[in-house]
C-alpha cells in the first residue's frame, strides 16, 4: 500500500490524469525547525483527498503552502501543469484555490451577504460607491443555496451554529469561483448531524466537478468521504491510499509508522501503593455527561493522551480549580476535592504546570526570581513582609537544583530559553511541594537536551511519591515515561493502556475513536 | 531603575528652567506653593498608582475629590465633630472604591467604563446633596410629612468649612508647616526653606508607607504580579479579583482623603467643579513618574517626581511670560515630548549611553546564583 507517492496514480477512472493542483518536493523551514521535508502530493479534478498526521506532522504547513500563505523554501507549485508562484493567499485565490481555517475567517457583526462579499462588494452604478444591497442578497441566496443552507443571508453570522458558518465559509468560496477547496479540520467543532451534513455537500461538490483537501483526526469520517487518503509523518510522506486500500488500520499505521522504536519501559506499580487522586464520573466543561473516572497511585506516571481539542486541557484545569466542575467526585488522600480556584488546588497539593506556558505558567517580563517566589511569598516573609534572604535562597536554590542555566536570578524569565523557563515553572512548584503534579505538554517548545533533563526530573519526583498526570500530545514521551495511558477522544474517556499495550498504534486507535477499551 | 533616573533629569532641568525664568520664581512664597501643590496632587497620584500598576485607570477621582470635599462641609454645616465626619468620608470613599472593583472583578467590565460612569455618578450626587435642606428633612422626620417646608432647594450652591472653630488640626494639615528650620535653628536665610508644608509632609508619610506595602510586602508583589499577567498570577494561586479591588479602596481611599483637603484649602466647594480635571492630573503624574498603562510597572519614587512635573510646568507657563491661555497647549505639547522622547530613548541605540550614564550613578545589582 504505502508506495512512493510520485507514481502513484491511484485515481478513480476518467479522471485525466493531470493533477489541477501539484505540490512536488516542498520542503519548509521555520527557525531553523523543518516543518516538511520534500513532501508531494497531487489533487485531481473532483476528488476529495483527504490529509491524515498525527498533531504536528506538517498537515497545516503543507495546506498553507498550497494555499499561498506561507512560502516553501525548495519545491514547486503546479496548477494544471504548469508551475506557479503564491506570495499571498489571494494569489492562490485567483488561481481557484481557497483555504478554509480551523478557525473560520468570518465577521460575525457582519450579515451573511456582508461577509460572502466582503472587500468585493457590489455596487449600484454611478460614483458614489453606494452598496447594492438587494443585489448581493439575491446573489448570496444562490451561493448559500448551494451548499444547501437554507437560511436567510441578511442574518448576522454571529447567530449562525459552528456548522453552518462552515457553509457560509465554503459558500464564500465557492462565490470566489473557487475550484479547489482546502479545508483544514472542517468537522473539529462540529456535531454529528452538522458533520454529516457538511459531509453531504463536500461530497456534492465533489460531483459537480470541485476538488476538496479535506484535513480530519475523524478516521471514520475519513473512510466515508475521501477517494484517496495521503499519509504525513515527521513533515514527510508517508504514503498514500487508494479508495479500496482505506481502512482504519490501514490509516493509523500509516500515521504511526512501523518502525517503531524500542524503550525501557517504566517499572509497574505495586498493587499495595496507595491512591493519590481518584475521579468518579468527574465532569468537566468540554467532556462526556458521563465524566471521566480513573485513579492516579502515588509515584506512578499517570499518562494523558488524546488529539488536540480532546478535553486533556479542559479536564486538568478543572481540576486546578481554573474551570468549574460539572459535578461528579474527586478524592484527593481520602478527602472530597473541590477547587473553587487554584488558591484550593494549592493548598490542597495538587499543582499544575499550564500548557501555555508564556501567558499561564509564567510572568515574562519579571525576573526568575520574583516568578520563583510567587507563589511560595507566604512561606518566606515574616508578617507581610518578604524576607529578601529567604527569598534569595529559595531562588539561588531552585535554580541550583534544576540547573536552570541562567547568569543571574534577577534576570527576567523571558529571556531564557524555552527549557529553562519549563524548569522555572517546575521549580516554583517543587518549592510549594506537590503530592499530585499535573503536567500539561511539559516539554512543548523545549529543546532535546532540556527535555532529557526535565524527564529525569519527572522521574525523580516520581520516586519520590508525588502523583503524576502527564498530558502529552508527544507520543514518544507518553510511552517512554507513563506506567499506564489514559487516552481521552471528544470529551470521553477512551481507554487506558498499560504495561506492554502502550503502543502508538493502539493510542493512535483510541485517540481517533476508532477502537474502544471499557475501563471498569 | 533606569526611567527614573530619566524623570529625574527632567524635573531637574524643568526646576533650572523655572528659576531662571523669573526673580519672582525663585521666591520663599512660590516655593512653598510648589511643595504645598505637589503633596496635594501627589496625595492622588499615589492613589491612582495602585490602581495603574494592576493594568487599570480610575477617571472617577476628580468626581470622588467633590463628593468627598462636599459631604465634608455638610457633616461641619450641620454640626458633626470634624474627627467622625472625616473618618466618615473616608468609609463612604473606600466603599465607592470597594463597589469599583466589585464591578470590574466579579462583573468583568472595563475598568475605564466603571469609573467613567462614577466620574459622572459621583458629582451627580454631589449635587445632590447641596440641594437637601438637611434642617427641613430632620423636622420631617421627626414631626411628620405634613410640616410645612420644602425639602430640596431650586438649585445646588457651594458648601463650606463656615465659621467652624473647632479645624485647627485639620487646618494645620493643609495650612501648616513642619518647622524643620525652626527646629534646627537656622538663620532666617536658610531656615523657612526647610519649613515644609504639611501637605508635602503628609505625601512623603504616605509615600514611605506605600513604598513598604509595594515594594517589600507580599500583597505589593501580587499586584506586580497581576499587572504583568494576570492569568499568570491566578496561575499562581494569588486571588487576583481580591487584590485589584484592594487597589481600587485604596485609590477611593485616598481620593477622598484628597476631598477633605480640597475643602479646608478653598474653605467653600462648588459641587459643579470642585475637583474637576484632578483625575487626568493624578492620571499624568502616575504616567510621568514611570507608571506603564499595562501594568506592572512604576514605583513609589517615580510617583514623587512624576508629581512635580504639573506643578513646575504650570509655575514655569506663569513666570516664563506665556499668556496664561496657552497653559494647557503648552502642558499638552510637554506631556507629548517626554512621551515621545521616552519612546525613542528606549527603542533607539540611545539606550545604551543612557544605560552608561545611569550605571554611573546607579550600582548593578550583585549576581546571585
Amino acid at each position: 500500500m504505502s508506495s512512493p507517492v510520485s507514481g502513484d496514480f491511484s485515481v478513480s477512472p476518467g479522471t485525466p490524469l493531470i493533477p489541477v493542483l501539484e505540490a512536488l518536493d516542498i520542503s519548509k523551514q521555520f527557525y531553523g525547525i523543518k516543518a516538511l521535508s520534500n513532501v508531494a502530493v497531487q489533487i485531481y479534478q473532483g476528488e476529495i483527498l483527504a490529509i491524515i498526521g498525527e498533531n504536528g506532522a506538517g498537515k497545516s504547513t503543507l495546506m498553507k503552502v498550497l494555499a499561498g500563505v506561507h512560502q516553501p523554501d525548495s519545491g514547486q507549485v503546479r496548477i494544471n501543469g504548469a508551475a506557479v508562484n503564491f506570495y499571498s493567499p489571494s494569489d492562490a485565490m485567483k488561481h481557484g484555490i481557497s483555504l478554509i481555517h480551523q478557525e473560520l475567517n468570518l465577521a460575525d457583526n457582519l450579515t451573511i451577504a456582508d461577509n460572502l462579499f466582503l472587500g468585493r462588494e457590489l455596487l449600484w452604478a454611478g460614483p458614489l460607491k453606494l452598496l447594492d444591497r438587494k443585489a448581493m442578497l439575491k446573489l448570496g441566496a444562490k451561493f448559500l443555496a448551494r451548499v444547501g443552507l437554507d437560511v436567510d443571508p441578511s442574518v448576522l453570522v454571529g447567530s449562525l451554529p459552528p456548522g453552518q458558518k462552515q457553509l457560509v465559509e465554503i459558500a464564500r468560496s465557492l462565490s470566489l469561483n473557487g475550484r479547489i477547496l482546502i479545508m483544514d479540520e472542517p468537522t473539529s467543532s462540529l456535531s454529528q448531524k452538522e458533520s454529516d451534513q457538511l459531509v453531504e455537500v463536500i461530497k456534492e461538490l465533489s460531483s459537480e466537478g470541485v476538488s476538496v483537501v479535506y484535513i480530519s483526526h475523524r478516521l471514520g469520517e475519513v473512510k466515508r468521504v475521501a477517494h484517496r487518503v495521503v499519509g504525513l509523518r515527521d513533515g514527510r510522506n508517508a504514503g498514500t491510499l487508494a479508495t479500496h486500500e482505506i481502512s482504519h488500520d490501514a490509516m493509523v499505521r500509516m500515521m504511526v509508522g512501523r518502525d517503531l522504536e524500542k524503550f525501557s519501559k517504566p517499572m509497574a506499580l505495586d498493587q499495595s501503593v496507595k491512591v493519590r487522586l481518584e475521579l468518579k464520573q468527574f465532569k468537566f466543561i468540554g467532556g462526556t455527561p458521563s465524566g471521566v473516572t480513573f485513579q492516579l497511585k502515588s509515584g506512578e506516571i499517570l499518562g494523558m493522551a488524546g488529539l488536540v481539542g480532546a478535553g486533556r486541557t479542559e479536564l486538568a484545569e478543572t481540576l486546578f480549580g481554573i474551570r468549574p466542575s460539572q459535578g461528579g467526585k474527586a478524592i484527593l488522600d481520602g478527602e472530597i476535592f473541590l477547587p473553587r480556584s487554584p488558591v484550593d488546588a494549592i493548598a490542597a497539593g495538587l499543582l499544575l504546570v499550564p500548557e501555555d506556558r508564556r501567558h499561564h505558567g509564567l510572568i515574562l517580563l519579571q525576573s526568575i526570581k520574583h516568578n520563583l517566589s510567587l507563589p511560595n511569598l507566604k512561606t518566606i516573609s515574616r508578617f507581610f513582609l518578604v524576607d529578601p534572604f529567604k527569598e534569595a535562597k529559595l531562588s539561588s536554590d531552585s535554580i541550583q537544583r534544576l540547573g536552570i542555566k541562567t547568569t543571574n536570578a534577577n534576570k527576567l524569565a523571558g529571556l531564557l530559553s524555552g527549557g529553562n523557563q519549563q524548569k522555572v515553572v517546575l521549580a516554583k512548584w517543587l518549592a510549594v511541594g506537590p503530592k499530585v503534579l499535573i503536567l500539561d505538554e511539559p516539554t512543548r517548545g523545549v529543546d532535546v537536551g532540556a527535555k532529557a533533563e526535565i524527564y529525569e526530573l519527572i522521574r525523580h519526583l516520581a520516586s519520590l511519591g508525588v502523583a503524576i498526570l502527564m498530558i502529552s500530545s508527544d507520543m514518544e514521551e507518553v510511552i517512554r515515561l507513563s506506567q499506564r495511558v489514559i487516552v481521552l477522544h471528544e470529551g470521553n474517556l477512551q481507554g487506558e493502556l498499560s504495561g506492554n499495550d502502550i503502543n502508538e498504534e493502539s493510542v493512535m486507535l483510541l485517540a481517533t475513536g476508532s477502537k474502544e477499551v471499557n475501563v471498569k | 531603575m533606569i526611567r527614573i533616573f530619566g524623570i529625574l533629569v527632567v524635573v531637574f532641568t524643568l526646576y533650572a528652567l523655572l528659576m531662571m525664568s523669573d526673580p519672582q520664581a525663585r521666591s520663599l512664597e512660590n516655593h512653598i506653593n510648589l511643595e504645598r501643590r505637589i503633596g496635594e496632587w501627589g496625595v492622588l497620584t499615589l492613589g491612582v498608582g495602585f490602581v495603574i500598576i494592576t493594568g487599570g485607570i480610575d477617571l472617577s477621582i476628580g468626581s470622588v475629590v467633590c463628593l468627598a470635599a462636599v459631604s465634608f462641609g455638610l457633616f461641619l454645616e450641620n454640626g458633626f465633630n470634624p474627627y467622625i465626619g472625616a473618618v466618615l468620608v473616608l468609609i463612604v470613599s473606600a466603599f465607592i472604591g470597594w463597589i469599583h472593583g466589585v464591578l470590574i472583578t466579579k462583573g468583568n467590565l472595563q475598568p475605564f467604563i466603571v469609573t467613567l460612569c462614577g466620574l459622572f455618578i459621583y458629582r451627580g450626587l454631589a449635587q445632590l446633596l447641596t440641594l437637601i435642606k438637611f434642617k427641613e428633612l430632620g423636622q420631617k422626620f421627626s414631626q411628620g410629612w405634613d410640616t410645612p417646608g420644602r425639602v430640596l432647594r431650586d438649585s445646588s450652591r457651594d458648601v463650606g468649612i463656615g465659621d467652624r472653630q473647632d479645624l485647627d488640626a485639620f487646618l494645620f494639615l493643609q495650612r501648616g508647616n513642619l518647622p524643620l528650620g525652626d527646629w534646627l535653628g537656622l538663620p532666617d536665610a536658610i531656615g523657612p526653606w526647610l519649613n515644609i508644608p504639611m501637605p508635602l509632609v503628609l505625601l512623603f508619610f504616605l509615600a514611605i508607607v506605600a513604598t513598604v506595602f509595594l515594594h517589600q510586602s507580599v500583597y505589593g508583589r501580587y499586584l506586580y504580579a497581576l499587572g504583568f499577567n494576570e492569568q499568570a498570577a491566578k496561575y499562581a494561586g494569588i486571588r487576583t479579583d481580591r487584590y485589584k479591588t484592594i487597589a481600587y479602596i485604596l485609590c477611593s481611599t485616598l481620593a477622598g482623603l484628597g476631598g477633605i483637603l480640597f475643602l479646608l484649602k478653598v474653605r467653600s466647594a462648588s459641587p459643579s467643579n470642585a475637583g474637576s480635571w484632578f483625575e487626568l492630573y493624578a492620571i499624568t503624574g502616575a504616567v510621568l513618574g514611570g507608571f506603564s498603562l499595562r501594568g506592572g510597572e512604576g514605583m513609589v519614587v517615580g510617583i514623587l517626581l512624576g508629581t512635580a512635573i504639573l506643578p513646575l510646568l504650570r509655575s514655569f507657563v506663569i513666570f516664563a511670560g506665556i499668556p496664561s491661555d496657552l497653559e494647557f497647549t503648552v502642558i499638552g505639547l510637554a506631556l507629548l515630548l517626554g512621551t515621545v522622547a521616552d519612546e525613542i530613548v528606549r527603542r533607539q541605540t540611545g539606550t545604551r549611553l543612557f544605560e552608561r550614564i545611569a550605571g554611573f550613578f546607579i550600582k548593578p545589582k550583585s549576581t546571585a546564583t
